[in-house]
């Protein structure tokens, strides 16, 4: 069973419409690169330089990486990634 | 206070509920709460929350009703074009329940003008449609130690979170920096589902009267993200962050100070 990635609608237009990638265990950032390979433009808008954007939160399962060890984060098959950037719409 | 005939009528399914009671009810007449911005979020919220009974309400706004809105905005309408929001939704409200006091502030909020609006207010509605002013009302509910219920939308997308400062997490511990301009659209170049605030504003609604009551188990904690289109809602932890920078162990931000404006245009 692969890493299941939820995909935010801002970012749906990289990855075909798709609300929803696999991808294969390793770390976050591995994970984030291998991905963009199928999906180029995702790393960039998600990490810089390796390091995942402060504005863009990475969820394992219901936990965020940033409290765990950040883009080093182990995932492992059947994990749940959740992408969750800032958005300040209001109006 | 005591109910009069037509209170108890206009308010007969909350008083029959065991959480709420005449009791609950009673708080509710007597909260106040501060609604930022009286767009797309601030119009849902404001609108259950006066037909609910909550005693004052607050509506800062500086901006005036467009065209453009009515698609979403539902306290306003095509009688009231022009005029400003605030005043536009006061009307609504007042149309809709005369109990409810509802007080227009038409400014825009900044680190001169915001802890003197917040402190006559129980709980704090961010409704906002910028970086700047979320990051803003967020260090003054710390400062202030007031509740805050946050909603955000975009596209088909929300989120809401709620903000007990000294309890739970704050909005900086949940994203510690506003995006760079142009990386996030706004609303406006970026368009929102007309029904969506109604979701968002719902249940922001909802945890203002939760607070209010002091009843079930508020967002703290947690963020919740609504997705329209796969019609999924989700929630991830918000941990508080130790080293938060307004809210964590050792603070450097203790007053109130202005983003570049260059983060407004997001």
């Amino acid at each position: 069973m692969p890493v299941t990635v939820k995909i935010p609608v801002p970012l749906q237009r990289i990855t075909e419409g798709k609300e929803e990638v696999t991808g294969e265990p390793g770390t976050i950032i591995a994970l984030i690169n291998s991905l963009d390979k199928q999906y180029p433009g995702l790393a960039e808008r998600i990490s810089e330089d390796g390091k995942l954007r402060r504005f863009v939160n990475v969820y394992v399962n219901e936990e965020d990486v940033r409290f765990m060890k950040n883009e080093e984060t182990e995932v492992k098959d059947g994990d749940e990634i959740s992408i969750v950037p800032a958005i300040a719409g209001g109006r | 206070m005591d109910f009069t005939e037509e209170q108890l009528e206009r308010y007969s399914r909350h008083i029959i509920l065991p959480e709420v009671g005449g009791k609950g009810q009673k708080k509710i007449l007597e909260a106040k709460v501060l609604l930022v911005g009286a767009g797309g979020l601030g119009c849902p919220v404001g609108y259950f929350l006066a037909a609910a009974g909550v005693g004052t309400i607050g509506i800062v706004d500086d901006d005036v009703v467009e065209l453009s809105n009515l698609q979403r905005q539902i306290a306003h309408s095509v009688h009231t074009l022009g005029m400003k929001k605030a005043d536009s939704a006061k009307k609504t409200f007042e149309a809709l329940n005369p109990d409810v006091n509802v007080i227009p502030i038409r400014e825009r909020l900044d680190s001169s003008n915001t802890m003197d609006l917040f402190k006559d207010y129980d709980i704090i509605v961010d409704g906002t449609d910028n970086f700047p002013t979320r990051y803003l009302i967020n260090d003054a509910c710390v400062i202030l130690k007031k509740p805050l219920v946050s909603g955000a939308i975009l596209r088909f997308e929300g989120q809401v979170t709620t903000i007990i400062p000294g309890e739970g997490h704050c909005y900086r511990c949940l994203f510690e920096e506003p995006p760079p301009a142009g990386l996030v659209p706004s609303c406006q170049e970026a368009g929102v589902l007309g029904v969506l605030p109604g979701i968002i504003g719902g249940l922001q609604a909802t945890e203002v009267l939760k607070l209010i009551l002091g009843k079930g188990k508020p967002l703290m904690g947690q963020l919740l993200i609504y997705d329209a289109l796969g019609t999924n809602f989700r929630k991830v932890r918000v941990p508080k962050n130790e080293d938060c920078p307004v809210c964590g162990k050792n603070p450097t931000i203790k007053t109130l100070t202005d983003m570049p404006e260059e983060y407004c245009s997001i």
